[in-house]
């Protein structure tokens, strides 16, 4: 599991490569926590597009980063999820509380 | 039920190791020739599987997880997630949405996903002797 980001002008994009379990899962949100905690952006955008796996780890992942964000007054989305990670998502329901960019439907 | 091939896998129930119980099932899978659809979903259910006895069954120690596969007539995929960890005292209310022990870790989406994404999901569970998940998919044989 891989992760960088960038920072432009409030927006804070994080790039995330590689297999989100619960094996990455823990490692993955202190991470992401640190950057918000630094940045305080007014939007996060969680780029998905490096992502080759996720699980419900992701969901519990995506939970937390919301609470952080609506703390921070902030917004929080994600985009280009590949087709495994969307049907994860959408089995979820967890688009009502963070939403997706569609651009799906990549495997 | 003719069984036409069969993989038994045991290994600890290290979190690392989740990345190869998903590896193994998509290999042993692939002799069916899925759709990369039908092999995500298949990955993940295990995933979960795999993952909930780490999480569940052994929550302060290392047990064993065994991974068990077999290809059964009209290209079903059957698999077999077992742990001899804690146990589920509520099996039913486990097993609904978004409930979990797990603390903010976890989603509570484990047991939702499993059902979601295969055709089959049977859970046995007894506290204090362990937690059986039999999951089936069908694979849809291609055309032309």
């Amino acid at each position: 599991m891989k992760i960088a980001k960038q920072y432009d002008d409030g927006r804070l994009t994080i790039y995330l490569y590689g297999e989100l379990d619960h094996h990455a899962a823990r490692g993955t949100m202190k991470a992401i926590s640190d950057m918000m905690d630094m940045e305080l952006p007014k939007e996060t955008v969680l780029d998905f597009g490096g992502l080759t796996f996720m699980d419900s780890s992701g969901i519990a992942l995506l939970l937390k980063v919301s609470r952080i964000a609506k703390a921070q007054m902030g917004r929080v989305w994600v985009e280009h999820p590949n087709r495994q990670v969307m049907r994860v998502l959408a089995a979820s329901g967890i688009e009502r509380i963070v939403p997706i960019a569609q651009e799906s439907g990549k495997e | 039920m003719n069984v036409t091939n069969y993989i038994k896998l045991e290994f600890p129930s290290k979190s690392v190791n989740e990345g190869y119980a998903r590896s193994a099932i998509a290999a042993f899978a692939a002799q069916l020739d899925p759709t990369l659809e039908e092999l995500g979903d298949i990955r993940t259910a295990v995933s979960e599987a795999v993952t909930n006895a780490i999480v569940h069954a052994y929550p302060d120690d290392i047990g064993t997880i065994w991974l068990k596969a077999r290809i059964l007539e009209g290209d079903k995929l059957e698999i077999v997630v077992k742990d001899k960890g804690r146990g589920i005292a509520d099996l039913k209310q486990a097993m609904e949405p978004l409930f979990t022990t797990g603390g903010e870790d976890r989603s509570g989406m484990g047991f939702t996903i499993m059902e979601s994404f295969t055709d089959h999901l049977k859970v046995r569970s007894a506290p204090g002797k362990g937690t059986t998940v039999t999951m089936v998919r069908r694979i849809r044989r291609r055309r032309g």
